[in-house]
C-alpha cells in the first residue's frame, strides 16, 4: 500500500512511526477538509436559521451518514458522535449498565480489556464483574467466557481487537454465548474498526464504540453505534442544549436518537475530519487495509523471530491477529528500549498500554509495542529490527 | 549527547546488580514512590541513628534509569547525616533540572560521586522523572509523609 506521500508528517520526516495503535497520523485530505470547514464553512449546527448554519448542519449530518455507510449501519441515526471510545464506554456503563442493572447482576469482560472498557464498569455498585480468560495462544478463550456467563449476566463487553496483543476476538461466538442468557454484547472497536472491514448488521454486537483519531481522523470525536431499539430505550448521558425536545423548569423531554445523546455543541470540525477519513479509507478499501496489515504483521513476526531474546506476546495464528505487536527484549525495560529506538528515529510505545490487569496476567510490568497503519512499511520493520540489535548490543545482551 | 551518555557502564551495572537490596533489622522510616503512567516503582526503608541514615534498603521495579538511580542514591546517602543528604539532594536537583553545570568534566565524581553518571539523562527530558523518582521517594521518607511519592 503506497500511500505514504498522502501523509504530510511522514513526507517531511523520515522516522519509522510504529505507534499507530495509540493514534494514527492524518492524511492531507483530512487536514484539508477540516481547514476548509474552519475557513469557509463553519457555524454552529442545529441552531441558526441562517444559511451558513444550515450548511454546517448539512455537512455535520453528512459526516454521520458517511460513518453509517462505512460500518454498514441501517440508518445514520444509529451513529452517535461522542468524544471518543472512552466517552462511549462510559455512556454505556452508566446508562445501559448503571440505569438498568440491579445488585447481583453481572457484567462479563475479558482480562485483556483496555482501561476504557474496565474502569467505567467498576463504577457500578453491587454489580459483579467477571473476566473471561485467554487461551495459551492469546486468543479469547470462548469456553472460559461460557463458564463466566449465567442467568444474571446482563452485558458482555469485550474488545474487538486487543490494543496490546493484537488479538481479534470471535464476536459471532461471543454473540452466541450472550444469546444463551439474553445478554447485550458491547464491542470496544477502538482497534477493530481502523483495521478490519466491519459491518454492524452481521457483526453480532448490540453496541460498537470507536475513535476517529486511531483511523486517520482527528482527536476529540468518536462514535457509539447501537441498534436503534436499544438506543431508543437508553436514557441520555448528558443534559444540555441540542438533546432536548420540550424543556420546562422542572422537567424536560428528549430529542429523538441520535440527538438526545449529543448534548451541547458537538465536535463539528472533527466530524468533518472523520467523514474525510472514512472517505479515504473507503477509497483504499478496508479489505485492502486488512491485507496490508496482515502482510506487515506476518513480515514483522518473521523478522522479530530472528532477533535473539525477543519475546512476542500475541497470537501465532495470523487469522486472529491485527497489526499490533507487543514484545520484550531480554531484560531491557521497554522504556529503555523505547528511548534507544527513539534515538534511532523509531517511534514505538512502551508501558502497560492502559491494560494493567493484562500485564499482571502476563506476569510482566510492561511491553514495547509496534503497531501499524495504512502508511506503515516493511522498511520501518527492518529499521525496528536493526534498532533492537543495537539495543541488545548497548545493554550487552549476548546474541 | 547520545545514548552512550545515557546508558553508561555504571548505570547498567547498578541496574543489573542493584545495591542495598537486603532488608533492614530496624526500619525507622519508609516510603513508596511510583510513576503510574510508566510503572516505575520504588520502596524505601531507612534506619536512622540520631542525625544519620545508618541503613537503607531499596526495592523496586522499572527501567534501568529509575532502578540504577535508586541504587546509586542508596550508596550515596548511606552513613551520611541529614544535612549532607539535604545538600546532595539539592545538587542532584540542580544537575537534573537546571542549565547550570555543576559537574566538573576534569574531575569526574568530585561533586556528586557516582550519581554524576545520571547527568546524561538531562538530554532525554521524558526520562528525567525516572531518574528523579528515588530522591523524591527519599524526601517523603525523611519527611515522614504517608502519601507515596511520584514524579509523573
Amino acid at each position: 500500500m503506497d500511500v505514504r506521500r498522502d501523509f504530510p508528517i511522514l513526507a517531511s520526516n523520515d522516522m519509522a512511526f510504529l505507534d499507530s495503535a495509540a493514534s494514527s497520523q492524518k492524511p492531507e485530505v483530512v487536514i484539508e477538509a477540516m481547514d476548509t470547514m474552519l475557513r469557509s464553512g463553519y457555524a454552529n449546527v442545529h441552531r441558526g436559521a441562517y444559511r451558513l448554519s444550515g450548511e454546517a448542519t448539512d455537512a455535520y449530518e453528512a459526516a454521520r451518514a458517511k460513518v453509517a455507510t462505512f460500518i454498514g449501519a441501517s440508518s445514520p441515526r444509529e451513529v452517535i458522535f461522542t468524544r471518543g471510545t472512552t466517552t462511549a464506554m462510559n455512556m454505556l456503563a452508566a446508562k445501559w449498565g448503571g440505569d438498568r442493572l440491579v445488585p447481583g447482576d453481572n457484567v462479563v469482560l475479558s482480562v485483556m480489556e483496555h482501561h476504557a472498557n474496565l474502569v467505567p464498569w467498576q463504577f457500578l455498585k453491587g454489580v459483579e464483574l467477571r473476566f473471561a480468560n485467554l487461551t495459551d495462544d492469546y486468543a479469547l478463550d470462548v469456553n472460559s467466557l461460557r463458564n463466566r456467563v449465567d442467568e444474571r449476566t446482563r452485558i458482555i463487553s469485550i474488545t474487538g481487537m486487543s490494543n496490546v496483543l493484537g488479538t481479534i476476538t470471535p464476536i459471532d461466538q461471543i454473540r452466541a454465548v450472550a444469546d444463551t442468557v439474553g445478554a447485550t454484547v458491547i464491542v470496544d472497536g477502538a482497534q477493530l474498526v481502523p483495521h478490519l472491514p466491519v459491518n454492524v448488521e452481521t457483526l453480532g454486537a448490540d453496541f460498537l464504540a470507536f475513535s476517529a483519531h486511531k483511523m486517520l481522523g482527528p482527536t476529540g470525536i468518536g462514535v457509539l453505534w447501537g441498534r436503534m431499539e436499544l438506543l431508543d430505550e437508553m436514557d441520555p448521558f448528558e443534559g444540555g442544549g441540542e438533546m432536548i425536545d420540550e424543556v420546562g423548569l422542572f422537567e424536560s423531554t428528549w430529542a429523538p436518537v441520535p440527538h438526545k445523546f449529543e448534548a451541547g455543541t458537538p465536535p463539528i470540525v472533527e466530524a468533518i475530519g472523520l467523514g474525510a477519513a472514512v472517505d479515504y479509507l473507503t477509497d483504499l478499501g478496508m479489505d485492502a487495509v486488512r491485507k496490508h496489515d496482515a502482510e506487515l504483521t506476518a513480515y514483522a513476526l518473521e523478522q522479530l523471530a530472528t532477533v535473539s531474546h525477543v519475546t512476542v506476546y500475541g497470537p501465532t495464528d495470523l487469522n486472529i491477529r491485527g497489526g499490533t505487536i507487543s514484545f520484550t527484549l531480554g531484560d531491557i525495560h521497554p522504556h529503555d528500549l523505547s528511548t534507544i529506538l527513539d534515538e534511532n528515529g523509531i517511534a514505538v510505545r512502551a508501558g502497560h498500554h492502559c491494560a494493567r490487569p493484562l500485564m499482571d496476567h502476563l506476569g510482566i510490568p510492561a511491553t514495547a509495542r509496534a503497531s501499524f497503519s495504512v502508511y506503515s512499511s516493511s522498511d520501518e520493520i527492518d529499521r525496528l529490527v536493526a534498532g533492537l540489535e543495537l539495543a541488545a548490543k548497548l545493554f550487552g545482551i549476548a546474541s | 549527547m547520545g545514548l552512550d551518555s545515557l546508558y553508561k557502564e555504571v548505570i547498567l551495572d547498578h541496574y543489573r546488580n542493584p545495591r542495598n537490596r537486603a532488608e533492614l533489622a530496624d526500619v525507622h522510616r519508609h516510603a513508596d514512590g511510583n510513576n503510574p503512567l510508566c510503572g516505575d516503582k520504588i520502596s524505601l526503608d531507612l534506619t536512622i541513628d540520631g542525625e544519620s541514615v545508618t541503613g537503607i534498603s531499596v526495592q523496586g521495579q522499572g527501567c534501568s534509569i529509575s532502578q540504577a538511580s535508586a541504587s546509586l542514591m542508596s550508596e550515596a546517602i548511606k552513613g551520611k547525616n541529614l544535612q549532607e543528604i539535604a545538600r546532595l539532594r539539592q545538587l542532584f536537583s540542580t544537575m537534573m533540572t537546571s542549565d547550570e553545570t555543576i559537574v566538573d568534566p576534569d574531575r569526574p565524581g568530585a561533586v556528586l560521586g557516582e550519581l554524576e553518571a545520571l547527568a546524561g539523562v538531562k538530554a532525554f527530558p521524558v526520562r528525567i522523572k525516572c531518574a528523579s523518582l528515588p530522591l523524591a521517594t527519599l524526601d517523603v521518607a525523611l519527611a515522614g509523609d504517608a502519601k507515596p511519592a511520584t514524579t509523573d
